[in-house]
């Protein structure tokens, strides 16, 4: 730790801290805000974090559009949303100010770069006056430092082009960050020595930027209420931790799952934002036996993925939403044939091309319902970037066990979103079963096993198992094309049995926190777990009488959530879309499931959703 | 089990009764693949069958192999698959000409290009046969049928050109009742990568004697050039005709051997290793090329594959879950 001890004495003490540094697409706001995670999880702090980018990769400079955001929210407590409002606001040019100060806390930090605020700039982020001198500004702290010609100083001696000197100016601001909240500078220098490991130049002017933005931090004359400030270790679970973010945790949960099961993994993908990733990391996975193929579409990359599980691998395919629905017919197919398959959908804004860096959670209709005939599949979905791992896992082991496709969703905000984890011991993870039926003896290929009703697995290859499998509707005995009335029944039925019968390996409807019986029961699912956990949290300590529900297996329910929904006053699901699970549980359940949706691309507030209850309560009141 | 015993062509036939309407030419097909097989295949249990959906992909279930029955179009994605997860096995895939060009002609572009080791048979038969009659992606220009009661008006493609286009690496011809299609299939066995056969299939119902001008007990032969390579491209009733090219025009030209000063020399050697001349070959004035157009072997997309894996195995070393859970920057929480 480079910050002597006598000034942490100094420093203003913090429970916590929500920083949003937002620029130009160009500006580096991403690596800033993943730099200063890293360094904020190695103090011990428990943290999570939302990067917001536009769509446009390189949107034309010193637009609204073209701004990307990066909020961090660190404490020296458990904590679960990135935070609703930033304390501290980071603009490094006109747009981001435009963009980002509506979000800002009234009073709160604002570091902004002059540097930046030339007239055209001005323009083009539609300011007619600059707000750094027409008092707009006032209810903030406001620090205006010319970030740009401090940095072109800094990393004048690197004797760089104007453009590399020009980009070294987001390490200077995360220097002065890391002074502000006394974070330690190594890690970053060492990410950066091997970043430019090819261009060492480019490294140390980057890490001169840095040293740069701290010094002034410890030497300018900063405004009185502008004061350095240190947030304590918060107190997690002992263990070895680090941070992961939802595609990288579901790339690991897949390789482990290999190692688990001892069985080739294919993954076929075609790129699609925010699933990429996913493809990106299992490409450097191969040495764990994961076989990864970039297909021409999303309908090929799944038919090689169904290909691969007909040869005895486990298939894999990940994609979003419009993903998804090409792929709807092949799941089908893979649904038809019985085949082991795990189907990644890392949710986006829809319809259509919809908002396609933004989070929403409009796919579970798609998911549970979105195919032709009586289709149905076990559909998961993990509440935070950490259980991602484990949910690759459980998905790999529900798919082989009753030899059927899995659907596992997921979302960008999940996907991109980092948060500490405790690191799993590796030998403490259950072995995956697989079974290749190898007996001719009396062999079918839809000869069931009578708990499960998964049928066998019989992989080309195996002598004496010759067969064919197809879309066609099989005999439940023989295997053989079947037009018979009955047995289409009779199969139809089996296949939804089947998926019912993985009840048998998840656990019954729990609560996340609250007594078994109150006003409201709050019902959610996915990446909006944080925001709902901590609204309840604070319901709870205002004493009203509300419980959390998360549901993580969506298809099929858990056990006995009717009843527990039957032992509270209201059901409120608060969701990313427009009602879709609210109406899922009222059609098969049978209750008054409310809907809270949010459709803006953007997850919930706490706020939001305390506001949400508190109103409902009020008015069952009134209504009494 | 069968691993010393010579397999013969029952040990090929499924016990299910082949649906195909009566004079359909899938069953001469049927019967070539089920004659060859025997000859090439050492063991039934890695042979595998992949279909998308039409009248030829019902042929997996008559064939007593692995076989799969998938849909429509995506039949070189799925053996694609398959391949990867176990190149031990032998695949064959079997399209139609709606399938393989129309619906899933994205797939057979890429699965030519990456030449994975599969061979390809593409029963074309001029018309969606499965659907009763509609036009297909190979039909003649005029073709009437139920969806072009005044005659179709788009542009047919030619499958072999397609095929070249996408950088296949072996392309050949035949037709269904030909004695000469097991010969064919053969050389598309041996063929390491992606093998593509078309075979020019009679649908008695739906285009009956769309290949008459070949298929022709009689006036058939006399347009039917069987190519072989290093050989003079010679064919007609009494080998009179040839193929010559013109330098001018850069085409293939058929001349008749004696006649306008044309000599046994003007007439093209096959090699069947140049892409240009099968391309020329693809398409040819009065008479139809068949056996192997091109043949050019290179490395194949599940050989890469795997290299790659192994490679990747060799350099990353054995896989650890721990190793790679604790990579990277962590900290300890006492
Ligand atoms: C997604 C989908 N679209 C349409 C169909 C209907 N369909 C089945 S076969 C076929 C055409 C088959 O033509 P071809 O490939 O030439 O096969 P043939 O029957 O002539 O052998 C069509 C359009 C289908 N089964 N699936
Ligand atoms: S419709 Fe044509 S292609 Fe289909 S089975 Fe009958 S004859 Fe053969
Ligand atoms: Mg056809």
């Amino acid at each position: 730790m480079d910050t002597p001890s006598t000034e942490i004495e100094k420093r203003e003490e913090l429970e916590s801290v929500v920083i949003r540094f937002a620029g130009d697409s160009g500006d580096g706001m991403q690596i800033t805000g993943t730099q200063f995670s890293t360094a904020t999880a190695l103090m011990g702090n428990d943290l999570s974090t939302f990067p917001d980018f536009p769509a446009e990769i390189r949107a034309p400079a010193g637009t609204t559009y073209g701004v990307s955001g990066f909020q961090i929210h660190f404490a020296s407590h458990d904590i679960k949303t990135p935070g609703d409002e930033p304390d501290v606001l980071v603009a490094m040019n006109p747009a981001a100010l435009k963009v980002n100060l509506p979000a800002l806390k009234k009073g709160g930090l604002l570091i902004v770069n002059s540097g930046a605020f030339s007239s055209a700039n001005l323009e083009k982020a539609g300011y007619d006056k600059d707000p750094l001198t027409d008092g707009s500004l006032e209810g903030y702290r406001l620090l205006v430092i010319d970030i740009t010609k401090l940095t072109l100083d800094a990393v004048k001696p690197f004797k760089l082009g104007a453009k590399d000197a020009g980009r070294c100016k987001n390490m200077w601001t995360l220097g002065l960050m890391y002074w502000l909240y006394g974070r330690d500078r190594q890690p970053s220098i060492d990410f950066l020595r091997a970043k430019f490991a090819k261009r060492p130049e480019l490294a140390e002017a980057n890490i001169a930027a840095l040293n740069a933005g701290h010094i002034y931090g410890d030497t300018a004359d900063l405004p009185t209420d502008i004061t350095p400030a240190r947030v304590p270790r918060a107190e997690l679970a002992p263990g070895k931790y680090r941070t992961i973010d939802g595609n990288q945790a579901l790339a690991w949960g897949f390789a482990a799952a290999a190692q688990l099961s001892k069985i080739p993994f294919f993954y076929g993908s075609y790129p699609i934002t925010p699933a990429s990733t996913l493809l990106h990391h299992l490409a450097k996975l191969k040495h764990f036996g994961v076989t990864t193929f970039q297909a021409e579409d999303e309908i090929a990359a799944i038919a090689s993925a169904i290909g691969a599980s007909f040869g005895g691998a486990l298939g894999i395919t990940g994609t979003s939403g419009p993903g998804v629905a090409l792929k709807g017919e092949a799941i089908g197919l893979a649904i038809m044939t019985e085949l082991p398959l795990v189907i990644v959908d890392v949710q986006r804004g829809g319809p259509s091309t919809g908002l396609p860096t933004k989070t929403e959670q409009s796919d579970l209709f798609q998911a549970v319902w979105g195919r032709n005939g009586d289709a149905p599949l076990p559909v998961i979905a993990p509440a935070t970037p950490g259980e991602c791992f484990d949910f690759a896992i459980l998905a790999t082991r529900i798919a082989i066990k009753y030899m059927t496709p899995v659907i596992l969703l997921t979302d960008g905000f999940i996907a991109n979103s980092a948060e500490p984890w405790r690191i799993p011991d590796a030998s403490k993870l259950e072995p995956i079963e697989v079974k290749y039926h190898t007996d001719p003896e009396g062999f079918s290929p839809f000869k069931r096993d009578p708990e499960t009703l998964a049928r066998v697995w019989a992989k080309p290859g195996t002598p004496g198992l010759e067969h064919r499998i197809g879309g066609i509707e099989k005999d439940s005995n023989s295997g053989h094309i079947s037009y018979d009335p009955a047995n289409h029944h009779k199969m139809t039925l089996t296949r939804a049995q089947k998926v019912q019968n993985v009840r048998q390996i998840l656990p019954p409807a729990t609560l996340e926190q609250g007594e078994s019986q109150g006003d409201v029961l709050v019902i959610g699912w996915g990446s909006t777990y944080g925001a709902i956990s901590q609204a309840v949290e604070q319901l709870r300590k205002r004493g009203r009488r509300v419980s959390h529900l998360h549901l993580r297996h969506i298809w099929p329910l858990p056990a006995g959530l009717k009843e527990l929904c039957g032992r509270f006053d209201q059901v409120v699901v608060p969701e990313l879309n427009n009602g879709q699970l609210a109406r899922l549980l009222r059609a098969e359940l049978l209750v008054d499931a409310q809907s809270f949706p949010k459709i803006a691309g953007q997850p919930f507030k706490i706020r939001e959703i305390v506001e949400e209850i508190e109103n409902r309560l009020a008015q069952k009141e009134v209504s009494r | 089990m069968s691993a010393h015993v010579p397999l013969t062509r029952k040990d090929f036939a499924s016990d299910q009764e082949v649906r195909w309407c009566p004079g359909c030419g899938d069953y001469a097909i049927l019967a070539a693949v089920q004659r060859v097989l025997p000859e090439v295949v050492e063991k039934r249990e890695n042979t595998v069958f992949v279909s998308g959906i039409g009248c030829s992909s019902r042929f997996p279930y008559y064939m007593n192999t692995y076989g799969f029955h998938t849909i429509h179009g995506r039949a070189p994605a799925i053996a694609t698959g398959l391949k990867l997860a176990n190149p031990e096995l032998d695949v064959w895939v079997i399209t139609g000409d709606g399938d393989g060009l129309s619906i899933g002609g994205n797939h057979f572009l890429h699965v030519l290009r990456r030449n994975v080791d599969l061979q390809i048979l593409l029963f074309n038969n001029q018309i969606y046969g499965l659907t009763k009659g509609q036009y297909s992606p190979t039909s003649v220009v005029g073709k009437v049928t139920p969806s072009t009661p005044f005659g179709s008006v788009d542009a047919p493609v030619i499958p072999a050109q397609v095929a070249l286009g996408a950088a296949a690496r072996f392309v050949a011809r035949g037709f269904d009742v030909s004695k000469e299609l097991p010969e064919v299939l053969r050389r598309a066995h041996q063929h390491r990568g992606a093998s593509f056969v078309e075979i020019l299939q009679n649908c008695p119902v739906f285009n009956d004697g769309a290949f008459v001008q070949i298929t022709d007990r009689k006036e058939g032969p006399a347009h039917q050039l069987w190519l072989e390579h290093g050989k003079p491209m010679r064919f007609g009733v009494n080998n009179e005709k040839g193929i010559r090219l013109n330098p001018k025009t850069l085409a293939a030209e058929v001349v008749t051997i004696g006649e306008d000063g044309v000599t046994e020399d003007d007439i093209l050697v096959h090699d069947e290793t140049n892409r240009t001349m099968a391309w020329l070959l693809s398409s040819l004035p009065g008479v139809v090329a068949l056996g192997v157009l091109y043949c050019d072997p290179a490395p194949s997309y599940d050989s890469a594959v795997v290299a790659q894996n192994e490679l990747a195995k060799n350099k990353l070393g054995e896989p650890s879950i721990d190793a790679l859970l604790n990579s990277g920057e962590t900290w300890t929480v006492q």
